[in-house]
């Protein structure tokens, strides 16, 4: 009977570590990028790139103080380009857990924030929009402002918001 | 408010040709500089802000071909001569290797503007620097292209690489509590920089332009950045090198975000449409910070202090024990032109 049970529970370690693993797994197999043509008219315009929290700042120079205080884990970051022309950044910070990521997101706020419905909280500009989403904190930024950008912008949000 | 004619008037007698004491000795120019040295002693640091509102279009697009000309009314401005080519000979040694310090660490959008980096090009050539003396500067090839500049080490044409290129020197230099590996673009391949800065709200140093540009000669900029850079932009500017070789600013103030920087932040994004110059550093950033802080109170935004970021630094670069300009608008001469 004793065996057994030791049995048991040996069988349950070894499940949990093996959920452990494949959840891990899955973490960091997660690519927040949807691919060209998946968000109608955004195209992906070059390759992902990665920068882990103690080189964030050859990415975003100076502003890597506050990922970094916030708990930033890494950054991932890549180019789109809307219907040939409207050119936009897709930052993807993998913050320590939500509290780093909403901290991020309520200091950058402005009065002319409009909330939309992304993620666990979300915000819209003219030419940007940020949410978070658990761990999650994602920014787009478009280089320019032409009357389709709000729109555009916030279908490759949820394109993003969807694979994270 | 003056005349064209009558502010370059009154203005020439600040002009002067810039460049390391060792510089102009070699170029023979000693005796001017030793003249010019006596009035400058008591005079006011010169910084000019010369505006063109319409330089971007209803849609917000640069207007680049209004650059060039914003550039001459400034470099007028300042030297007191209203020929562009006269003008740049007395900014620059013609026979030097003229290094220009972008910075686009920003990102796109928010990086110095190619249209004023080839506008300065053009003036420096027919001024007569060979266009293989000029070596236009970032710190890697991705800070260039968020300029808009492209690559190219071809020493026929003008030059365009990053650090990544140019290397490191191995061994440190000090200064106060600054210890660094400069850029050997700095150190080996200019005689003399012009910094080409774009004006920023910084996160960890309230603002960014004349001096903080220069953390993009060193190799490990981010370890300066304690304490909001303070003394850590003064402390690198007083590096001999650094000190001696950058001469002259030519700030781009024709975008510029005034909160939520250093990066692209639309929503914080504005266009002064000016170009701040002039060879007192620390004036110029005062100046720039001064314009800054009107916008962020026009856009109803805290003043740096209130947020706990005042760019002390500015006040640091003045003080006794770096002497690298005045911080004190008394002692500034500004013209908005």
């Amino acid at each position: 009977m004793l065996r057994s049970k030791r049995w048991m529970f040996a069988a349950a370690a070894i499940a949990i570590v093996a959920a452990a693993v494949a959840t891990g797994c899955k973490k960091r197999a997660i690519d927040p990028f949807p691919a060209s043509g998946a968000v109608a008219g955004w195209e992906k315009t070059c390759d992902t790139r990665v920068f882990a929290a103690k080189d964030l700042w050859q990415y975003i120079d100076g502003d890597a103080d506050q990922y970094t205080s916030a708990g930033v884990v890494s950054t991932a970051t890549s180019d789109y380009k809307y219907q040939g022309q409207l050119e936009a950044t897709v930052d993807v910070h993998t913050m320590g857990d939500a509290a780093g990521a909403r901290k991020i997101l309520e200091a950058g706020q402005t009065k002319d924030a409009k909330t939309v419905q992304l993620g666990d909280a979300g915000v819209e500009y003219a030419q940007s929009v940020i949410f978070r989403k658990g761990p999650y904190l994602v920014r787009i930024v478009a280089y320019e402002s032409t009357p389709d950008t709000p729109q555009a912008l916030l279908a490759l949000a949820h394109g993003v918001e969807a694979k994270l | 408010m003056k005349s064209r004619r009558e502010f370059i008037r009154t203005t020439a007698a600040g002009a002067l040709i810039l460049g390391s004491s060792a510089a102009a000795n070699k170029l023979g120019l000693a005796a001017m500089l030793d003249q010019n040295a006596q009035h400058a002693e008591a005079a006011k640091s010169k910084v000019v802000i010369a505006r063109d509102a319409a330089l971007h279009g209803p849609g917000g697009q640069l207007d680049e071909k209004r650059v060039l000309d914003l550039l001459d009314r400034a470099i007028a401005a300042y030297t007191g001569r209203d020929h562009p080519v006269e003008a740049w000979k007395r900014i620059v040694p013609v026979d030097k290797v003229i290094g220009l310090k972008v910075n686009g660490l920003g990102g796109r959008g928010i990086s110095t503007h190619a249209a004023l980096v080839l506008a300065v090009c053009e003036r420096l050539q027919q001024a007569g620097v060979k266009a293989g003396s000029i070596l236009v500067w970032e710190r890697d090839a991705r800070s260039l292209e968020a300029c808009g500049l492209t690559v190219n080490t071809d020493p026929s044409r003008v030059r365009c690489y990053g650090n990544d290129v140019g290397g490191y020197e191995d061994q440190p230099v000090a200064f106060g509590r600054v210890s660094v590996r400069l850029a050997k673009i700095l150190t080996r391949q200019c005689d003399m920089v012009i910094g080409l800065p774009i004006l920023k709200d910084h996160s960890g140093a309230g603002i960014t332009f004349a001096m903080k540009n220069m953390y993009g000669v060193v190799q490990q900029p981010y370890e300066l950045h304690a304490n909001y850079c303070n003394p850590g932009v003064a402390d690198l500017n007083c590096i001999p090198t650094v000190r001696d070789k950058v001469r002259f600013t030519i700030g781009d103030a024709m975008t510029a975000v005034y909160n939520g920087g250093p990066g692209f932040r639309p929503e914080y994004l504005w266009q002064p449409n000016a170009l701040i110059v002039g060879e007192d550093r620390v004036a110029v950033d005062h100046t720039a910070w001064q314009m800054i802080e009107r916008k962020r109170a026009e856009a109803g935004v805290a003043t740096l202090e209130a947020d706990g970021r005042l760019p002390q630094y500015i006040a640091t670069a003045a003080d006794g024990d770096h002497r690298l300009g005045t911080n004190d608008p008394q002692r500034m001469h500004r013209m908005e032109i």
